[in-house]
């Protein structure tokens, strides 16, 4: 903090990792780093759409800002190590990362099968556990940096409706905390974002409209902004952490005969 | 929430809506059909809408594909908006040949309507700056044209109403500015007769003119207004500060805020506004989009919504008829708001459905009475039907089928090249 700020300075999102980086957040958090002036590395599991999203990235840069890619299935572990190789040469360092990807799966398969469960899980959790770990050891060396990673306010309580989800998400969300208390020390910031409702392909089965919605655009700005303070947990839009709270604190006794 | 056209007007629903955000990707076999772009819902009226089938939502679909700044080149998908296309190019020297009077609009929605804009004169339309359409059929093939395609696919698209395909690209020609501004000039005129030599000394002059018109002023001040004209300013200019300002329409009314005394009170003011004979500078936003700057704004005309009604007459019948359209409007004592006159040039039309042609365009638009309504603009239809003229689709939800088939006569030739797994409310509106 400078004397003569009370604002802490902003943290540098010049060299960012995008994971996930198709998801419809996360692409308009490219479009806003690039504004700034960021150079990208994104990561995305379909060909087609990593395509196009590079191309319009690239439209968008100025001469000196470099935007790259690769196409992976981030469920495959074994290529995390890799991956984070490629986009730190491609940069040239890593000031952030943004881990966006995950799936929004259907409750009633889960329920009805342990192996669609488990994917689930694997999906929006372990893998994201995998990609955290390399990328804690790597900036808690070079002593600066944000790690921000797309969580969900279904993470803050298990209801009946979307329990796998929300388990993955809540288990993210501990994981973060520790890995937070843990970079504290070496000025790594540790981001943990839970949107709500949000406008998106991922939310396509969903009946939408009315003012829980949030369009991607005004997510992304959150993130964007939560990325540059080195936010701890951030409700986006604002709203959703008083609802939480009310949430989380209903007796359990009362909230199981919710129909949540 | 069901998607409307921006007068919300009629309020239709159709069996499905479907968000489209990868180019190329075709549609889903198990959607109903027909199917139907539905962009940003700046048109007015039915052109976007459908009771049956599934509208395809192409706001997803607004990535840039590719950018020449050397040659003012540009390929996107066609759910970008006008507003996108500018925020992109603009700084760097490039500007759209030919602009609506709202950004809002998305690049297919400009090219499905053909729109026009002030320099209509000069530039001809939105058309006339394409090279490059990409066009997805419901049998999954996808036709790539331009402006010289022998196939007539060109065409058939350029002001087609959504109706040949999905349009999923667009590459534009732009045009070379040096700075965001305009020079512009205005001038108030007394009475209709005094606008037609001025206008033709602005056209001659400037490649943007428009005019707005006192529609309520009756007897010797009728047709009163004022002219606007425009150029882009040069490199030199010394430029003031731009801050856009941001305001929105917070409230969503239960009857019409545009009624007669307020349309009065907005007109005598306007008129008395102070005119730039020696010319000032304007920065684009306000010059080309004043309305931009109120989110909302057609929330002013209150639930039940409102009808825009534009017309084109043949440039012989142009000065008679229009002084018969404002009499019927000043007789009905139902004035139009935004009461806008432009006269088009010469250019050759761009698409077989285009609207602008030859002649003198009137704008006007007005809030829902129902009954009232509904027979001025019968009114306004037989001036218009008399005179030879023709209905702008992209602002209709009325138009008989006669005026439409009268006015676009290609419409028959043109109904070859519509995809049989498309249609509008429109077309099923004003053909058989």
């Amino acid at each position: 903090m400078s004397l003569f700020s009370l604002r802490p300075a902003k943290r540098p999102l010049r060299r960012v990792v995008l994971l996930g980086a198709t998801s419809a957040i996360a692409e308009q958090v490219a479009r806003r780093l690039v504004a700034q002036g960021a150079s990208l590395y994104c990561v995305g599991r379909q060909p087609q759409k990593l395509d196009a999203l590079l191309d319009d990235l690239n439209v968008r840069a100025g001469s000196a800002q470099r935007i790259d890619g690769s196409c992976a299935d981030l469920t495959d572990s074994a290529r995390h190590a890799e991956l984070i190789d490629a986009a730190e040469q491609h940069l040239g360092g890593i000031d952030a990362v943004l881990i966006a990807h995950g799936t929004l799966p259907d409750q009633q398969a889960c329920s009805a099968d342990a192996n669609t469960a488990l994917e689930q899980i694997n999906t929006n959790a372990l893998s994201v556990i995998s990609l955290l770990t390399h990328l804690a050891n790597r900036l808690e060396q070079q002593q600066h940096g944000v790690i921000a990673v797309i969580g969900s306010v279904a993470g803050d309580r298990g209801r009946q409706s979307n329990y796998v989800y929300g388990a993955a998400k809540g288990m993210v969300a501990i994981f973060l905390q520790g890995l937070r208390n843990r970079l504290a020390g070496a000025n790594v910031a540790v981001v943990t974002i839970k949107p709500g409702f949000v406008d998106t392909p991922m939310t396509a089965g969903l009946n939408k409209g009315g003012p829980l919605w949030a369009t991607p655009e005004r997510v992304a700005q959150g993130i964007v902004r939560a990325m540059h303070k080195g936010a701890n947990v951030v409700y986006l839009p604002w709203f959703w952490r008083p609802i939480m709270l009310i949430i989380k604190h209903i007796p359990e006794a009362l909230f199981k005969r919710m129909s949540l | 929430m069901t998607p409307l056209s921006w007068n919300r007007l009629p309020k239709v629903t159709p069996n499905a809506t479907y968000a489209l955000t990868q180019r190329g990707a075709g549609v889903p076999d198990r959607l109903p059909r027909p199917l139907l772009a539905h962009g940003n819902g700046r048109s007015y009226g039915d052109v976007c809408l459908t009771e049956h089938g599934t509208l395809l939502l192409t706001r997803g679909l607004d990535r840039f594909i590719e950018f020449d700044p050397e040659r003012g080149i540009l390929r996107c998908e066609a759910g970008a908006t006008l507003a996108d296309v500018l925020a992109l190019t603009v700084p760097q020297g490039w500007f759209l040949p030919c602009t609506p009077g709202t950004r809002w609009a998305t690049v297919g929605g400009a090219v499905a309507n053909d729109v026009h804009g002030k320099n209509h004169h000069v530039a001809g339309s939105f058309g006339h700056h394409v090279r490059h359409l990409t066009l997805w059929r419901s049998d999954g093939s996808v036709i790539h044209c331009g402006p010289s395609d022998p196939g007539g696919w060109f065409a058939a698209t350029v002001g087609g109403l959504g109706l040949t395909g999905l349009i999923q690209q667009v590459e534009l020609q732009l045009m070379p500015i040096h700075n965001p501004w305009l020079n512009m000039a205005s001038w108030r005129f007394t009475n209709l007769d005094a606008f037609w030599p001025l206008n033709r000394e602005a056209e001659a002059n400037w490649p943007y003119t428009v005019a707005w018109i006192d529609c309520l002023a009756r007897g010797s001040a009728q047709g009163r207004g004022i002219l606007m004209a425009g150029q882009h300013a040069p490199a030199q200019a010394r430029l003031p500060n731009f801050k856009e300002s941001r305001k929105r329409m917070p409230i969503d009314p239960p009857f019409s805020l545009v009624n007669g005394i307020s349309l009065r009170a907005f007109n005598a003011l306007y008129y008395r506004q102070p005119t730039h004979p020696a010319g000032t500078l304007s920065h684009y936003v306000p010059f080309f989009y004043p309305l931009d700057a109120i989110q909302h704004w057609n929330r002013i005309y209150g639930r039940r919504g409102f009808y825009q009604y534009q017309c084109v007459i043949p440039p012989e019948a142009a000065e008679s008829a229009t002084a018969e359209l404002l009499n019927a409007i000043a007789r009905r004592r139902q004035g139009s708001f935004l009461a806008v006159l432009k006269t088009f040039g010469h250019a050759p039309a761009a698409g077989m459905l285009s609207f602008a042609r030859p002649g003198t365009t009137l704008a006007l638009d007005f809030p829902n009475r129902g009954r009232a309504t509904q027979s001025l603009l019968a009114d306004l239809d037989t001036i218009v039907s008399q005179a030879g003229g023709a209905l702008y689709p992209a602002k209709d939800a009325r138009m008989p089928a006669a005026l439409f088939q009268s006015g676009f006569p290609q419409w028959e030739a043109f109904s070859e090249f519509i995809d049989p797994g498309f249609s509008s409310r429109f077309w099923q509106r004003v053909t058989p």
